[in-house]
């Protein structure tokens, strides 16, 4: 069964980001760099996000915006072809 | 030496390193740092757990040495003798090359326990290596770097490198020489590099004093400031008084760059530079 893209994210989110706070208790609009996430975890996602997706993000992707929040990720993903409908 | 980046020095050049030292020491002594002189190199675990491997890996040197028996010395002398590659008979030893001037005060800070309320303050001095052979005379294997050291709270680190990024320019134009700060990054490996640079560019986490020397499109970063946020503070474990995890910053001179942008600008008679700027030198 297909799972939103949404929820993949998170997952890949509670794996990674070493966060403060439980991802689950974060809106999908709340600052996850407010929430403990460092530069170097956002390293660490984004690899595990490529991964999880079977997607490389483009150069003009890589940086803090991209990252900031599930709502960021999931518009990003889109933008590169990962749909909130996809698989 | 043979090798892009490697040099020897004159006593002439070396003398003129040894002033703008001194010229640093006038505006840094009166804060009492701490002198740590450390040799050009550093424990190979030291370097793991600073995390440079996870970043600059490209940059990275380790020494590696001979451990064989009689029998494997003579294959590594057939070998050499037949133009092979003889360091295939190495391994490596526990150490690695300094990459950055600051790299042996974190562990020795850390050794000692929390920080006081007043934090760190530490002068450092030592010869550096960086993997990236150039036959540009301003980017160099082995060079040396000046540094200050701040460990501390967020407040006390950013407060210390404001204060350098204003020293750092005064001491330039002190010597008489044309320069500008913009904002760096430093040379991430890779894709994730990539995203580590912007980051640090987005954050303003690093500043660089240029002053054209070999390129006037492309001046040369003589002196750097650098702001760490808490990532050696929890590399290695060093605490404030409120247990945080330590922030640093640190403003780092590259003493050979600024001596060749010296001899760019005024010319290679050091007798001839400008009355002000011997002055300011005590040449």
């Amino acid at each position: 069964m297909a799972q939103p893209v949404e929820a993949r994210v998170r997952a890949v989110l509670k794996q990674n980001a070493l966060l403060q706070a439980d991802i689950a208790g974060l809106a999908d609009d709340a600052d996850l760099y407010a929430a403990g996430l460092t530069s170097h975890a956002t390293v660490n996602l984004m690899l595990a996000l490529e991964e999880a997706f079977d997607i490389e993000f483009p150069d003009s992707l890589l940086r803090r915006r991209t990252f900031s929040s599930v709502n960021a990720i999931t518009q990003s993903l889109d933008e590169i072809g990962v749909h909130k409908a996809a698989a | 030496m043979g090798v892009d980046g490697l040099y020897g020095r004159s006593g002439a050049f070396e003398h003129v390193i040894d002033r703008i030292n001194a010229a640093i020491s006038v505006i840094g002594d009166p804060d009492r740092p701490e002198v740590m002189r450390f040799p050009p190199g550093i424990g190979k675990w030291q370097l793991e757990q600073s995390g440079y491997m996870r970043k600059f890996p490209q940059l990275a040197g380790t020494v590696y040495s001979f451990f064989g028996s009689d029998h494997e010395h003579r294959a590594l002398i057939e070998m050499l003798d037949k133009g092979g590659d003889w360091t295939e008979a190495q391994a490596t030893t526990q150490v690695a090359l300094t990459p950055a001037a600051c790299y042996g005060v974190y562990p020795t800070v850390a050794a000692r326990g929390r920080l006081s309320d007043d934090g760190a303050l530490v002068d450092i001095y030592a010869f550096c290596f960086r993997n990236e052979p150039s036959i540009d005379p301003a980017r160099m294997q082995m060079f040396r770097q000046r540094e200050h050291v701040r460990l501390g709270t967020h407040e006390q680190t950013v407060v210390f490198r404001d204060l350098w990024m204003s020293r750092g320019r005064a001491i330039i134009e002190s010597f008489g020489l044309p320069c500008d700060v913009a904002a760096a990054t430093d040379p991430f490996f890779g894709r994730a590099g990539k995203l580590l640079a912007t980051q640090q560019r987005e954050e303003h986490l690093k500043f660089e004093l240029l002053v054209p020397i070999t390129s006037k499109e492309e001046p040369t970063a003589c002196v750097s400031f650098n702001y760490h946020r808490d990532l050696f503070g929890r590399a290695w474990s060093i605490e404030t008084t409120a247990g945080e995890p330590a922030h640093s910053a640190c403003v780092g001179f590259g003493v050979e760059r600024i001596a060749l942008a010296l001899f760019k600008h005024h010319g290679f008679a050091v007798k001839d530079w400008p009355r002000d700027v011997r002055d300011v030198l005590g040449l």
